[in-house]
């Protein structure tokens, strides 16, 4: 057999076998990558996607993790990334949900469909039972042709079982008439797997071979649906249909009366973690006391023995806006804080199943600013990370919901270091500017949407949204997200930083600080009516916007100058990063609009405030 | 009638789905033309939210007002 290999960026040991776990989004494949490859793991991004790939050993074969799909082709970013790892192993560990049989063996088929060895691991068996479902798994195991093991994961039952038998996995038992139409596509591609997907019209696998995708996938897939409602009319037994307390809840969060409660509930948690807890607290700690108070005469005692602190290089290293001291106390003691506590909230809201009520709640209000409710995922993702956020938009189905989403994040939304800053900065001067901040901000937001919606061509799609049931989130699940994407962001912003810092630092050296400072003064003195240092803030802020926030965190501001200066820098251009993906995703043109209308808007819109307030 | 105009609670038979990507997804979800539904939520101007076994979907209005459906 002869598959394509795209895992080139993967480290794999010669002999190795590739293991990969696939499921649909939810059904707890964490829990079986964790039991299987132990603590070492290694994070891989998949080129050209925002999606990440865990892999580890097992034994002397390799795990590969994938992302969550339910089935495998080419309609989004998981799709193609799943189906490209699928395509290169050499067994699958198929996890299943015992509680959504029905959507989640159709991708069960499929793999089966694919020739490729597998076994499933029939997960959540607990939660199956309390909810009423016998399901017959011996049956099941003879009917797919493959070794079922019931598992309950998060209890650890079954695991052992699953690695086991997982060198007992084989192919499962294909349709004649599939298989007769595999055969005769597989003399021309040399691989079943690849056959099926040219057979199902993934334009992707088809273009690889050369050939033209297949028209029937529609008739294939119909297909498969009544072969896996054939197969639940025989394996399960429904007990009692009553509705389940998270049952009860989720629909509570998607009703508006109860939802809007709720998510503003959720708001204030997040709120009262980031910007209190967090970024009062924690931060006063790592900030103030171990960075400014131990770190940093500690780091210029140590450079100023060989270094004069007033030379060129004394100032570049440990100066007011030095690489060793500013750089580190930002990244280490201001931003890694918050951002930690941001993917922490975001994570549970994740891992809980909530982001896609959350969706279907707001599908309405986003449905006015010509998009749908999925996009409140790149919108969220905004306040962690508008670089993410701006690469995430491709799963928005259209190129003018794109061109929008891309257009709110670039202006109105502060990213997560940046949102920090703001609402510990926010929380010091009292709740009357809280809200006038909020409702410029949703102004702001509001008015793109709208006026975008207005002019850009074409059609908006619509909603269209799995909803999983509601869990309590699992806190191996919400550390491990956690710590890896603010590892991610660090990793990303550091150099940033130095850079940022660096240029700074050679301004000031060449006077060319004060030159911009005077240049920017009737910007800032005049229109904004803030300090004229305040534009070293704004200077900072086009090479990270939060870098810009901190910056006015640590000026002597009336609580007056302090919401100015939050909505100006907050509707201030997206940083270097954002500017550069964003030009990538959406072109040049698009992305100098962005940039510029930022420059606009922050001034005019935070020159009519100032003008209002003081 | 569309499935926009299907009370909560309401079972319903699809009769027809309109785009090929998404009546791929549908059939994905198990809510292919032909499958028996009941409207689990309908948020005011918005989503409804449709329910088969335990499999919830949320569909845009604009969408489920494309969607033809039989009382079943």
């Amino acid at each position: 057999m002869h598959c394509h290999n795209s895992l080139g960026h993967i480290d794999i040991p010669e002999g190795a076998k590739k293991i990969v776990l696939v499921g649909n989004p939810n059904v707890g494949k964490s829990v079986f990558f964790n039991s299987f490859t132990g603590m070492y793991v290694d994070v891989s991004n998949f080129p050209g996607t925002t999606v990440d790939i865990s892999y580890g050993r097992f034994g002397k074969d390799v795990i590969i993790d994938t992302p969550g799909v339910y089935g495998i082709s080419s309609f989004n970013d998981e799709e193609r990334v799943a189906r490209d790892v699928i395509l290169a192993a050499d067994s699958i560990v198929n996890i299943v949900d015992a509680v959504h049989l029905e959507r989640d063996l159709f991708l069960t088929l499929q793999l089966i469909d694919t020739g490729i060895p597998m076994i499933v691991a029939l997960n959540m068996m607990d939660e199956a039972s309390e909810q009423g479902i016998e399901i017959d798994v011996e049956l099941l195991e003879h009917l797919l042709g493959v070794p079922v093991v019931p598992t309950v994961a998060i209890k650890g039952k079954g695991l052992d079982e699953v690695k086991k038998r997982v060198y007992e996995a084989h192919p499962g038992h294909i349709p004649a008439q599939l298989k007769k139409d595999l055969q005769e596509m597989l003399n021309c591609i040399g691989c079943q797997a690849e056959a099926l997907l040219v057979l199902e019209g993934d334009i992707h696998v088809s273009q690889r071979h050369g050939v033209t995708p297949g028209q029937r996938r529609e008739e294939i897939y119909l297909d498969r649906r009544r072969r896996v409602n054939d197969l639940i009319k025989h394996v399960t037994r429904e007990t009692n249909e009553g509705a389940s307390l998270s049952t009860r809840f989720g629909r509570m969060a998607l009703r508006p009366v109860t939802g809007i409660p709720i998510f503003l509930a959720a708001l204030y948690a997040m709120y009262y973690v980031i910007g209190v807890l967090v970024a009062q607290d924690i931060v006063g700690f790592t900030e103030e006391t171990i960075m400014q108070g131990f770190y940093e005469p500690w780091v210029r005692a140590q450079v100023g023995r060989f270094i004069a602190a007033e030379s060129m290089l004394g100032t570049v290293l440990i100066g007011e806006f030095g690489l060793l001291t500013m750089t580190v106390t930002y990244i280490l003691g201001l931003l890694l804080p918050l951002v930690i506590g941001f993917y922490f909230m975001l994570s549970i809201m994740e891992d809980s199943g909530y982001l896609p009520r959350l969706a279907t709640l707001v599908d309405r209000l986003m449905n006015a600013i010509g998009l749908n409710g999925r996009a409140i995922i790149p919108l969220i993702l905004g306040f962690g990370c508008v670089t993410m956020a701006a690469i995430t938009t491709r799963i928005l189905g259209s190129e003018r919901e794109r061109t929008i989403a891309v257009a709110v994040l670039g202006l109105a939304i502060p990213c997560s270091a940046q949102l920090g800053v703001i609402a510990g900065m926010l929380a010091g001067i009292g709740p009357k500017y809280i809200a006038i901040y909020l409702l410029v901000m949703l102004l702001v937001l509001g008015l793109v949407g709208k006026v975008l919606n207005r002019v850009l061509p074409g059609e908006s799609t619509d909603l269209m949204i799995d909803l999983p049931p509601m869990r309590f989130p699992r806190s191996e699940n919400v550390l491990k997200k956690t710590v890896t994407k603010s590892y991610a962001f660090l990793k990303e912003a550091t150099p940033l930083f130095m850079l940022g810092a660096l240029i700074i630092s050679v301004m000031e050296l060449t006077g060319l600080l004060d030159a911009v400072q005077s240049g920017l003064a009737p910007l800032t003195e005049g229109i904004l009516k803030l300090p004229r240092e305040t534009a070293t803030a704004f200077i900072m802020g086009m090479i990270r916007r939060d870098f810009g926030a901190a910056g006015l965190s640590d000026m002597a501001l009336s609580a007056e100058q302090v919401l100015v200066s939050l909505i100006t820098i907050t509707l201030f251009v997206p940083c270097i990063a954002s500017m550069i993906v964003i030009m990538k995703e959406r072109g040049k043109k698009e992305g100098t609009v962005i940039w510029l209308g930022s420059w606009v808007a922050a001034f005019v819109i935070g020159g009519i405030v100032a003008h209002l307030v003081m | 009638m569309t499935l926009a105009q299907v009370k909560r609670g309401q079972k319903v038979i699809i009769v027809s789905i309109p785009n090929a990507e998404i009546r791929a997804q549908a059939i994905r979800f198990g809510i292919a033309e032909g499958a028996q539904v009941s409207c689990a939520e309908k948020l005011p101007a918005g989503p409804v939210v449709i329910c088969k076994g335990k499999q919830e979907i949320a569909l845009g209005r604009g969408l489920a007002e494309k969607i033809e459906v039989l009382p079943a």
